[in-house]
């Protein structure tokens, strides 16, 4: 008899529970398309963020709901993205592929340092003291935190302690953006090719002393472009994309190769009077 | 029970390191020569940089303003010389950032006579006016932070001021501006102070020094006026004493609230110098154009306290002092708290309270970072009782925001205690002002996006 309670009892409880479950489902239901879950397994779960969207959940609801197309999203093979946007039926949006270029070509073997910094290995740290030490003020510092924030094995730093973006790795996902203290790094699109590789704000050929390639503002780069193609705009030339930027006549006349021309295969191009540096080692204070 | 130092008025935890004062703190103030080329940044304070109202080629006084303070926030600049403004353009600045400045040449023949300005009288002047004067002055925190001493005076609406705080703590090793400052410039602190009272509406006013200046706390208290309530307390040696918010702990035995100021335990806290600044140059109404600052270290011949212009290229002070010729490090401010320097065409700033020099013989080589032991000594040295091991390990693994919400990163006012007892030499000051930088940097960001929405 209590055997038989005992069940009654609980038995009661289980039903009057799975009644409310039932219920509460059929109350509380919120209607999600079932393709959500379908196209983020179809995204590559880096989770980097390249497409403006917190994390792939989020974009895969953005691509769903029509706010976004497949191009966006940057990590992607060609494939994976025609996938999506099979799966779905909507445009691919061929979106350019974006790359992080570094406006700085100052090496170790062409930029002084003034100070030896001593600390923590990286240049946010290094750029709270004093600067970080380099010779130019806006120059990249070398500790490679760029390096270390990317995810994708992108950045590499080279013999002369300073990052190379490999351009197929690289998924413009913007860590190196945000981690560079002196703000060199940008997204910009592949075919960008003319390209400033310096930030230095000063003019005159004074830089020259702190640095063999940096931009002294001379100005032949804007007379020797097509209209409108490049202004001057404190002391750095500053290329308009949106005009007709596919001619490498600017860079040729560049004294010291600040600006430059970004092949695929060759990688950066210097012009023809750029003054060649065959140093491999490190510049030393009195070398000229 | 005296003896044993039960009663002795100090604040919990903190560290001693060598104090190496003896070497300069018997050598009388002196007068610093001109510079060739006096080169002023205009970024000198904290807040808004001045905007210059010369122009090239100008003949100006000393003592006339060349640059008028922006907003309310930011000072004036004086020149600090008579001469030719010769150039206005980018120069270098401690921060490592290009910053506007303004070279002047000196006339070779001038008498270098100050100007003359609007005389804040003591007697008649509304606290209101004292302020203006005290910013027309161009007068910012002369202890090294270099904040304008008129935004810290101001009492805000609803609260009181009670005590007035004279910091004469100098706890940094190798200073003795404040020292000499005190020693010799009685009558201007004294007359500092009265300006002070009038405008905070403090009750009474404490100096604070600390126990190796027991000379200066003698001489103050010889020197003592009756019109005023002042007393001085003398504490024992400890660092970070001098920081305001440990002073205050140490004396009247109040704490700073978390992220709050001195005015919030009803007390403005003031470096024994700016005052002594206050009661020199308000009276005739000038403009600061030169300050006291110590020359010190392994690598410096004339070691001694020299009230240098303001804009001195810190390559000429070294010239004058006979630098030695192997110097590897130099440090403005002092060895604990101040900053490496990248660059020698830098100039002395308002900020500038020292200047320290070592020869590669004394640095340190940079030694191998071991791991955290646990031991606990950073926890004992802190003086804000944060818990420097534990934020040194979240800060390795970047959890910069679990540093700021948990853990109060943002109160850590960098004395660096806890680097400085390490045993694993673990550079954990260095982490908090990085992870500080970025929680700074994340937080402007955050708020421009919310902004924008």
């Amino acid at each position: 008899m209590t055997i038989l309670i005992a069940v009654a009892a609980l038995g009661g409880l289980t039903f009057l529970l799975a009644v409310m479950l039932v219920v509460a489902n059929k109350k509380l239901y919120v209607f999600e398309d079932p393709r959500i879950d379908q196209v983020e397994d179809m995204l590559p779960h880096a989770n980097c963020g390249a497409c403006g969207y917190p994390g792939c959940r989020p974009f895969a609801e953005a691509l769903v709901t029509g706010k976004a197309l497949p191009g966006k999203c940057t990590v992607s093979s060609d494939e994976g993205r025609a996938a999506i946007a099979e799966f779905l039926g909507v445009a691919l949006g061929s979106e350019e592929k974006l790359v992080a270029r570094l406006a700085c070509a100052g090496g170790t073997n062409v930029a002084l340092n003034r100070a030896q910094y001593k600390g923590i290995s990286s240049c946010q740290a290094a750029a709270l003291v004093s600067g970080g030490g380099k010779g130019c003020f806006w120059g990249c510092l070398g500790h490679g935190d760029c390096d270390v924030v990317c995810d994708f094995d992108a950045i590499t730093m080279n013999e002369h302690s300073l990052p190379i973006v490999d351009i197929d790795k690289c998924t413009a996902c913007g860590d190196c953006v945000e981690v560079c203290p002196k703000d060199l790094f940008s997204l910009q699109p592949v075919s960008n090719r003319l390209w400033v590789a310096c930030k230095n704000l000063e003019n005159g050929d004074d830089i020259l002393e702190d640095c063999q390639v940096g931009c002294t503002a001379c100005g032949k780069c804007a007379m020797d472009a097509g209209p409108d193609l490049i202004t001057m705009i404190s002391n750095l030339p500053v290329v308009n994309y949106s005009a007709m930027h596919n001619t490498r006549e600017p860079i040729q006349r560049c004294p010291t190769g600040a600006i430059v021309w970004l092949d695929d295969e060759k990688g950066a191009i210097k012009g023809s009077q750029a003054k060649k540096i065959v140093r491999k080692g490190i510049r030393r204070e009195g070398s000229s | 029970m005296r003896f044993l130092g039960f009663d002795q008025k100090t604040f919990k935890h903190g560290v001693h390191p060598p104090e190496h004062k003896d070497q300069t703190n018997s050598l009388p103030i002196r007068q610093f020569p001109f510079a060739p080329v006096i080169i002023l940044p205009m970024v000198q304070h904290i807040g808004a940089p001045s905007k210059i109202i010369v122009h090239e080629g100008q003949e100006v006084q000393r003592g006339q303003v060349l640059a008028e303070a922006v907003g309310y926030v930011s000072v004036p600049i004086h020149s600090p010389v008579s001469g030719t403004v010769r150039k206005i353009s980018k120069m270098p600045s401690i921060s490592g950032k290009m910053v506007p400045g303004i070279y002047i040449e000196p006339f070779p023949y001038s008498t270098q006579e100050v100007m003359k300005g609007k005389s804040i009288k003591l007697t008649f002047a509304t606290p209101d006016e004292i302020l203006q004067g005290i910013q027309d002055a161009g007068i910012v925190g002369l202890g090294g932070a270099a904040f304008p001493t008129h935004v810290k005076l101001k009492v805000p609406e609803g609260k009181t001021c009670e005590v007035l705080m004279l910091n004469g703590i100098e706890c940094e090793p190798y200073l003795t501006t404040d020292h000499r400052v005190m020693l010799e410039q009685a009558d201007d602190i004294y007359m500092g102070i009265r300006y002070l009272l009038k405008v905070t509406g403090a009750k009474r006013a404490i100096i604070g020094i600390e126990a190796n200046k027991q000379d200066a706390a003698d001489h103050l208290n010889s020197h003592k006026p009756n019109d005023i309530p002042v007393t001085i307390e003398v504490v024992p040696v400890k660092y970070p004493q001098g920081s305001e918010k440990m002073l205050i702990t140490s004396i009247l035995g109040k704490e700073v609230p978390s992220g709050g100021l001195p005015i919030d335990v009803n007390v403005v806290a003031v470096n024994i110098a700016t005052a002594a600044e206050i009661g020199r140059l308000l009276p005739h109404g000038r403009g600061i154009q030169e300050r006291v600052v110590t020359i010190t270290g392994p690598g410096v011949k004339k070691k001694g306290n020299y009230l240098i212009p303001i804009g001195t290229p810190l390559r000429y002070a070294l010239d004058q002092v006979g630098a030695a010729d192997n110097i590897s490090e130099v440090y403005m401010g002092g060895p604990m708290m101040g900053t490496a320097v990248s660059n020698l065409d830098i100039s002395i700033v308002k900020g500038t309270s020292g200047i320290v020099v070592y020869t590669e013989n004394e640095t340190k080589k940079p030694e191998k970072i071991y791991p955290c032991i646990k031991c606990g000594a950073c926890l004992d040295a802190c003086p804000l009782f944060l818990n420097p091991s534990k934020l040194g390990i979240l800060a390795k693994f970047e959890a910069y925001e679990e540093m700021a919400d948990n853990y109060n990163l943002m109160d850590c006012f960098e004395c660096g205690s806890c680097s400085y007892v390490c045993p694993s030499n673990i550079p954990l000051v260095q982490y908090f002002r990085l992870s500080k930088s970025i929680v700074r940097k994340r937080q402007a960001a955050k708020k421009a996006t919310e902004h924008a929405e």
